[in-house]
């Protein structure tokens, strides 16, 4: 194995899931951080400085990049790891297992599935466009002009239900994922682990209802 | 005509082994390379062979009935290991757990054998520690120890209660680094069911893979039994249910002398027989008779709940018949006493077989707290067989069949009787005598095979470097498998009405009785007798579902089953021949006025020795005698 | 107490299982799993059928050699209990019990409910040992060991290799077992020294057997009958991320 290196490892699946799931964490921080100045109330102005700082840093364009790759990784081995699980058993149980687990940590293929059609939705309406791959709309008169789209968007209930049940979907996996990162680096010790674990819970809310309020403030409130 | 010569060397007892080791003759490394070594049983004799044997180079064979060879059952030992380190500083040598065993095996086991074990006990931990056997240690780093029953120091190393379980995964990892050299080839999952003769000496076995029923011929320059003891006869015991005495049985029938056989412990503390379908008895620590106190009802038929029954209705009978030891009396006075209660009558729960072990006194005194912190392990694994709390309501015990003492007769060498074929660990008869000491099975059993046998094979094989690798395209090969196929074809044939394990109940229940705690000549002469009808019934009405040539754990069963009528009248027989009491061996006619052993000195300084005479036949008893140069008998006694 | 039993029936690895049905009646509540089972076969065996096959061997929850699958959960229904262990009681009058074998690639079956775990013994001739021959040890107490770091090696090395966290796991992962060993000895100044290179050949060895990869859900933890703790996981992922970034290069 050594000879083959470091990618086909069990354990470097392991590695490679958890810190592209940690910066992906790292970054749902900040991509709220910056939603949540939609919510200033001044027809997004302190959005548009931020998001055009952010267009603007060469450093951010790089991270944009990173992002990606740190996506595609993700996605890409959650596959992997699933398909070569299913195989490990060829033939499952007739009883539905019923050892004590976290109903989360047990779904999380299936979560990432549903943040992975989410994922796909949101890129069509703000990222795309940015691209040029999809037509502007509600108004918008640059590519970059984000605000009046997303007040677009949210203005159709379906959309808003479908971006909160996502988000919270997204929270499950976060509820897991979180403590399961620190495990898969072996940072799991009797002393701080119900800590992390809090942590974990407390963060995996925080995005959820964070990124929840967004469209439900523009549905109802603006 | 055999002659036994038990080859212990001239000298001082101190000096005997290492003397004798500078003299034992070597192998060169090339030469080992061409020597085949076969080893039976993968506990701690059989790994810890296996392994010294591959690092030394030899090509070694190592055979489990096991899926795996961390299985056998040494796994279970509890207590701890025996080593005269002396780490306390409370005055422990080599001499003095040399004395102790001698004396505690009520002065029926050799000298030099006894103080060769102790000698090598220090090497046993140093190694252990080294494989990385987690021992429980005190706040310094260093190995801790505790006492055990019987002996004024404190020399037993230990893990929690599992040290059986980590020495054997000690061994197990040396095994598996021989292996993983190449050194070692493991074959799991094969009953040896013969051994193999050529020209008089042993040269390989006849093994049956029990996953395709298929026989098998293995050739050796030398074979090794470490197929443990044969406690199962009884049906049950503390042993793992698969633990069985045919391989060593099948070296008794081809000429390898039977040592000492009715000497089996009986532990005097395991959860008793709970239904009639009980297949094992679970042994709960000796030391709970510090704190609890042992009763039964005064009156028979005894419907009250124990904790309903009065004070004055309770017959705490070790504290009535040894005042001065109450519950702390040895374990055999404690099992004889629970068994004579039970009895005349007076034992508790469905079968009438147990007798309450008390905690109440203990509780109200010391407060439930310090008793959990005691025992609570043990009090939890009670309540998960029986159901039952024993901090609210006493616990059931009863005495259970445990270890035996006696087995294959072997030399210095620890080479039985038929040249090339050696005996380690609980299959050898050697240095327990009448009576073993608690933690020292583990001892004898890694001491055997990593530091005895590893030099002592060597003189042995010294002499086969010219004998080329055999194929087993011999005639001896050829009948020894028959034999075997024959063998199956019999116990396939009958097809009778009863099962096998009925079969093994009733045999065990007829050796309990007749050759369990206490033994009687007309008890013993009965015992024959009926395990000589039941043996014939065997024959005529034994159901074997399933084919020979399949997975069939009822012809496993079987198998080893109809090895247990022989070797159970095997022990009847030396228990009616020796007219003494002696350690495990309580023959009622030879008790003091107190109801103490008595032992015969004059006449029974000796090892029995038998000879297979054929089924059904009066075995050929040799006498190997004991001298003892070093030690004073003495009487056990205990007031 | 009367069960219906349903069990899995396979001849053997080339034919088709399937599910039997039974009843069995008169079982006494004090009846260990096992004895109820040997006193079906018994039955089974008396009416010309053909016995369920299943390993056991002490009896004591110490060997690891049962394993069975019951109603869900490897071992049954009980926390830290081996399938011996396990008791009639703590089933309901009537109930209805299921009983399968271990599922997993890396454990193929033998015959009912009998499989070939013999995987896990490839592991640990891979590494689970100390390179060490006998005679070259010295005095045990020349090495002091902390007593906090001995016990937790034991804690982790009390493992009986019965598999039941490959079966719990959904993904039949074996990280549970070969952490255990991975991490008794590198927590131990005897195996310390060859840490590195152990991790690294039982892991390697472990992915070759075909067991799954962790997804860290912990159903191991939750059903070893010895309750070994995925603290040995974590422990395991470190020394396998040292090895990897931090040992030289052959």
């Amino acid at each position: 194995m050594s000879k083959k290196g470091f990618s086909i490892a069990s354990l470097s699946h392991k590695y490679i899931m958890a810190a592209a799931g940690a910066f992906l964490m790292l970054f749902l921080v900040m991509h709220l951080t910056t939603n949540l100045l939609l919510l200033a109330g001044d027809e997004g102005a302190k959005f548009n400085e931020a998001v055009d700082f952010l267009l603007t840093n060469p450093l951010i364009k790089i991270m944009e990049y990173v992002l990606f790759a740190g996506f595609i990784l993700h996605i890409i081995l959650g596959v992997v790891i699933q398909l070569h699980n299913r195989r490990s058993r060829p033939v499952g149980y007739h009883v539905t297992p019923k050892s004590g687990t976290s109903t989360f940590s047990r779904f999380m293929f299936h979560s990432g599935i549903i943040i992975l059609i989410f994922l796909l939705l949101h890129l069509y309406h703000f990222f795309f466009v940015k691209l040029g791959l999809v037509p502007m709309y509600g108004g918008a008169e640059e590519r970059h002009e984000f605000f009046p789209m997303l007040v677009y968007v949210f203005k159709n209930p379906w959309m808003v239900a479908i971006y909160v049940v996502s988000v919270i979907v997204l929270g499950f996996h976060l509820k897991h994922a979180f403590q399961s990162a620190f495990q898969s680096f072996g940072l799991n010790h009797n002393k701080y682990m119900p800590g992390i674990k809090a942590v974990g819970t407390i963060y995996a809310i925080a995005i959820s209802i964070g990124f929840s309020v967004i469209p439900l403030y523009f549905y109802f409130i603006y | 005509m055999i002659k036994l010569d038990s080859k212990i060397p001239q000298g001082p007892l101190a000096d005997k082994w290492s003397n004798y080791k500078t003299q034992l003759r070597l192998v060169s490394p090339a030469n080992k390379k061409k020597l085949d070594v076969i080893v039976v049983g993968t506990g701690l004799s059989g790994a810890s062979s296996a392994s010294a044997l591959g690092e030394l180079g030899y090509n070694v064979k190592v055979f489990c009935f096991q899926d795996s060879s961390r299985r056998a059952h040494s796994v279970a030992a509890q207590g701890g290991i025996n080593a005269a380190k002396n780490y306390k500083n409370d005055g422990d040598s080599v001499y003095r757990l040399f004395y102790d065993m001698i004396k505690g095996g009520d002065f029926r086991a050799r000298e030099a054998n006894v103080y060769r074990a102790a000698e090598v006990s220090n090497l046993v931990i140093d190694h252990f520690s080294a494989l990385g056997v987690p021992f429980a240690r005190d706040y310094g780093g260093g190995l801790d120890t505790r006492s055990f029953g019987g002996v004024q120091v404190s020399r037993t190393f230990y893990a929690k209660g599992q040290t059986g379980q980590q020495c054997l995964l000690g061994t197990y990892s040396s095994l598996n680094r021989q292996i993983a050299k190449g050194n070692v080839t493991l074959y799991t999952r094969r009953d040896m069911l013969d051994l193999v003769m050529v020209d008089g000496k042993a040269r390989g076995i006849i093994t049956r893979n029990l996953l395709t029923g298929e026989l098998e011929r293995h050739a050796a320059h030398a074979v090794v039994l470490a197929t443990g003891g044969y406690g199962t006869v009884f049906y049950l015991s503390t042993l793992a249910l698969g633990s069985n005495s045919s391989a060593a049985w099948a070296a008794h029938k081809k000429g390898a002398l039977f040592a000492n056989p009715s000497f089996i412990q009986i532990h005097p503390t395991s959860i008793p027989v709970l239904n009639d379908y009980q297949s094992k008895l679970t042994l709960m620590s000796e030391s709970l008779r510090n704190d609890g106190r042992v009763w039964v009802p005064k009156e028979k038929d005894e419907k009250r709940k124990p904790n309903e029954i009065p004070e004055d209705d309770r017959d705490y009978y070790l504290e009535r018949r040894y005042p001065a030891f109450g519950n702390l009396v040895p374990r055999d006075v404690a099992s004889r006493a629970a068994k004579e209660r039970c009895d005349a009558g007076y034992g508790v729960g469905d079968t009438g077989l147990s007798v309450y072990l008390d905690f109440k006194d203990a509780i109200n005194k010391q407060g439930e707290k310090v008793i959990a912190d005691k025992y609570g392990n043990l009090f939890e694994m009670y309540e998960k067989i029986t159901g039952i709390n024993p901090y609210k309501e006493p616990m059931r015990i009863y005495p259970a069949g445990h270890y035996t003492m006696g087995g294959l007769w072997v030399d210095y060498n620890l080479m039985t009787t038929i040249p090339g074929l050696y005996s380690v660990g609980e299959s050898n008869f050697s240095d327990h005598g009448a009576n073993r000491l608690g933690a020292s099975s583990l001892m004898q059993c890694s001491g055997d095979g990593y530091f005895i046998l590893p030099y002592t094979i060597g003189d042995y094989l010294a002499d086969e470097i010219r004998t080329p690798r055999f194929t087993t395209d011999t005639p001896e090969f050829e009948q020894a498998e028959k034999e075997v196929k024959d063998r199956i074809a019999r116990v396939m044939a009958v097809n009778g009405t009863q099962t096998v394990t009925s079969f093994h109940k009733r045999l065990g229940k007829i050796l309990w009785d007749s050759c369990g705690m206490v033994r009687s000549k007309e008890g013993l002469e009965k015992g024959i007798e009926l395990l000589n009808q039941l043996e014939e019934e065997f024959w005529k009405e034994v159901k074997v579902p399933g084919t020979a040539d399949d997975y069939n754990q009822e012809l496993e069963k079987a198998l080893r089953v109809a090895d247990f009528f022989e070797v159970g009248r095997l022990m009847c027989q030396d228990a009616l021949d020796r007219n003494e009491s002696c350690g495990a061996h309580f023959r009622e006619e030879y008790q003091t006025p107190q109801g103490e052993a008595q032992r015969n000195d004059a006449e029974y300084a000796f090892v029995s020795a038998y000879e297979y005479a054929g089924n059904q036949k009066t075995p050929v008893l040799h006498k190997e005698p004991l001298v003892f140069e070093n030690v004073e008998l003495k009487e056990r006694s205990y007031k | 107490m009367n069960f219906k039993l349903k069990i899995w029936r396979q001849k053997n690895a080339a034919t088709k299982g399937k599910f039997e049905d039974y009843n069995i009646t008169d079982v006494s509540s004090e009846m260990s799993f096992l004895q109820m089972l040997d006193y079906f076969n018994d039955k089974l065996i008396l009416d010309g059928g053909d016995p369920v096959h299943f390993e056991h061997d002490c009896r004591e929850g110490i060997c690891g050699s049962c394993g069975l699958y019951i109603n869900g959960r490897p071992h049954g229904p009980l926390k830290n209990t081996t399938t011996c262990e396990l008791h009639m009681r703590e089933f309901e009058d009537g109930s209805t019990i299921v009983i399968e074998p271990w599922r997993s690639k890396a454990f193929p079956l033998i015959k009912d409910l009998v499989v070939d775990r013999s995987s896990f013994d490839e592991v640990m001739f891979a590494g689970g040992f100390v390179n060490i021959n006998t005679g070259g040890a010295q005095d045990a107490n020349t090495t002091p060991i902390n007593k906090k770091i001995s016990d937790r090696a034991f804690d982790a090395a009390v493992c009986i290799g019965c598999g039941a966290c490959v079966a719990a796991c959904k993904n039949s992962s074996a990280m549970l077992f070969v952490s255990a060993k991975v991490s008794q000895f590198a927590m131990l100044p005897q195996g310390k020294t060859e840490a590195t290179e152990r991790v690294e050949k039982m892991v390697a060895k472990m992915d070759e057997m075909g067991f799954g990869y962790c997804s860290n859900t912990y159903a191991c933890e939750f059903d070893c009958p010895k309750g070994i703790s995925v603290e040995f996981i974590a422990q395991m992922n470190r020394e396998f991320f040292s090895a990897k970034v931090c040992s030289h290069k052959k």
